[in-house]
């Protein structure tokens, strides 16, 4: 032996303790597992539940109290009042719409970040969708109330033509929305056409399948779990918004009742169990998603 | 695969135009914030930066700026500590409920804001937690998690676990290791999901207003309760103009980071 040997580090506590750690690594799982869980499980799951639960109280029409005995009540309300069958099926109608233009919308740039662009545009792309996508929500919706206005963006443009903005209607909202959460199918997408390996393209196109059959039957099957992931997005973003139709329409829908049964009738068990349709939409919409092998996209 | 020519020029165009739809609304309201006149009519007239002067010096700005801080780096600096540990615990570990926990920490962004905040809205007056600073920390926090929690967990995934063995093989304990191999591997992709943890919270409205007491406003809240009136239009194209630019700085910083080359060294990829 030439080099010296290495003296074995003093045993200080924390050596000992991360020796003792090594040994038993289920300590260590729950020493790391112990804080988020904990936040997991009791602020977050906590809340769910116990919102949950609250659906089943109601509120005494006399005293205005919160009455703690479970009833179904709610629910009856809900199922039948039209008013809530028709705000459901609009806000449902809404983001069915918003998710189909955006997946319209994505998709072309989408192709040409992923598959034409130079590293560079590309990069470049990438950036200057995804600077918007994490910011400035209540302001954009606030930019399109004033493009939208009488005497906004809008009308100016159009008014050579004769022809006039939507104002704030419901066509507006379609708009912002669509607008809001296009980059949150855009990034998906591109990540998912990126994936796809070239050679695939190529043995398609050997096969004798030109670019209209290769884009039909290799390329939008493959890219599926991605618009899939983009669509959790859109879907769910527009389900729950109460901002952009409060700012761009006069139109309720289901975030503007659930916001109303809360401030203006104080009803909080009422709005609880009318928001377990979103949460039911979302969760069979999730169900449906991991079958699809969408989670592995997100 | 050979792309017809007519489909490139089309891509072309179609990608110029989403790019101009996504930028011209931005455009727009920063324009709006230097419109001289006080009611938002186009073509505007004349430019200047008096409401700007105005902005600065209002108390309710001032406050609602100071909030929103206060607000993001409170909420950044608690995910940050739940998101990485997560992250550490599901990469390395195999348990049981492994794929549930992976779920769970995507729901605060899959389902409606509005039923996160209302669900703690309402676990807040049951347990008698007064609404304030403290609980709109804890509801932004509940989708910044997921952001920490993404970034980390990506990185984690790129990052060989032969670095950690070849240190543990030389002789380092497990906090040696994760000080000087696991954490300088993770530590821009924490850096970016911290900026980008800062701008969701700061530029968040929705759980916000459930959990937001009555004497606390974030910028965010204080244009939602401005924007009607007419009076205050100039000061509330100016706070939003604000809001846009604080939130987007760190994600640029953080999208800067994560591109940065060296940052993905020992990635297997």
């Amino acid at each position: 032996m030439t080099t010296p040997a290495v003296a074995a580090p003093p045993a200080s506590p924390a050596r000992r303790a991360a020796a003792a750690l090594y040994r038993h690594p289920r300590v260590q799982l729950a020493a790391l597992l112990a804080a988020p869980l904990g936040w997991l499980v009791i602020a977050y799951l906590g809340s769910l539940a116990l919102f949950l639960i609250s659906s089943f109280w109601h509120v005494d029409p006399f005293s205005g109290n919160v009455i703690t005995t479970p009833s179904l009540d709610n629910y009856r309300e809900i199922a039948g009042d039209p008013i809530y069958q028709i705000i459901t099926v609009r806000t449902v109608v809404i983001a069915t719409l918003v998710t189909a233009t955006d997946i319209a919308l994505a998709f072309p740039i989408a192709f040409y970040m992923a598959r034409m662009a130079t590293p560079r545009v590309r990069g470049l792309l990438a950036i200057s969708i995804l600077l918007p996508l994490w910011s400035g929500y209540l302001v954009k919706v606030y930019a399109w109330r004033l493009i939208l206005a009488e005497n906004g963006v809008l009308n100016w443009v159009l008014a050579p033509f004769g022809l006039q903005g939507p104002g704030y209607s419901i066509e507006a909202v379609w708009i912002v929305e669509s607008y809001l959460w296009l980059p949150y199918m855009i990034i998906p997408i591109f990540a998912g056409l990126e994936r796809i390996p070239g050679s695939l393209l190529e043995a398609s196109a050997d096969l004798g399948g030109r670019a209209g059959i290769t884009f039909r039957r290799v390329i939008v099957p493959l890219s599926m779990p991605a618009i899939i992931a983009g669509a959790i997005f859109t879907f769910s973003l527009t389900l729950g918004d109460y901002i952009t139709p409060t700012l761009v329409s006069n139109t309720r829908f289901i975030g503007n009742a659930i916001y109303d049964l809360v401030g203006v009738a104080g009803n909080q068990p009422l709005a609880a169990a009318y928001a377990m349709v979103p949460v039911t939409i979302m969760l069979v919409f999730l169900f449906i998603a991991r079958r699809l092998g969408a989670f592995d996209a997100l | 695969m050979s792309t017809p020519r007519w489909v490139r020029i089309a891509l072309r165009i179609t990608t110029l135009a989403v790019l101009a739809f996504i930028y011209i609304p931005i455009g727009i309201i920063i324009l709006y914030s230097f419109n001289a006149s006080k009611v938002a009519t186009w073509p505007i007239q004349s430019f200047t930066i008096d409401w700007y002067v105005d902005a600065f010096n209002d108390p309710g700005i001032r406050a609602a700026l100071t909030a929103s801080v206060e607000v993001g780096i409170g909420a950044t600096v608690l995910s940050l500590i739940l998101g990485s540990l997560l992250a550490l615990a599901v990469h390395r570990f195999g348990f049981f409920g492994r794929e549930a926990i992976a779920f769970i920490v995507i729901l605060p962004l899959a389902l409606p804001g509005i039923v996160t905040g209302l669900a703690l809205n309402t676990a807040f007056r049951a347990i008698g937690i007064e609404l304030g600073l403290l609980t709109i920390v804890i509801g932004h926090a509940t989708f910044c998690v997921v952001v920490i929690y993404n970034n980390a967990i990506a990185r984690f995934r790129r990052t060989s676990r032969s670095f950690e063995e070849a240190s543990s093989d030389l002789g380092a304990d497990t906090f040696t290791t994760f000080r000087r191999v696991t954490f300088p591997a993770i530590r821009t992709a924490l850096v970016a999901g911290a900026l980008l943890a800062f701008a969701l919270s700061f530029d968040e409205i929705i759980v916000t207003n459930f959990t937001s007491g009555a004497g606390i406003q974030t910028l965010p809240l204080w244009i939602f309760n401005h924007y009607q009136r007419p009076n205050q239009l100039p000061l509330v194209n100016v706070a939003a103009v604000l809001v846009l630019v604080i939130s987007i700085i760190p994600v640029y910083a953080a999208s800067r980071l994560t591109a940065d080359p060296a940052s993905v060294a020992g990635s297997r990829s």
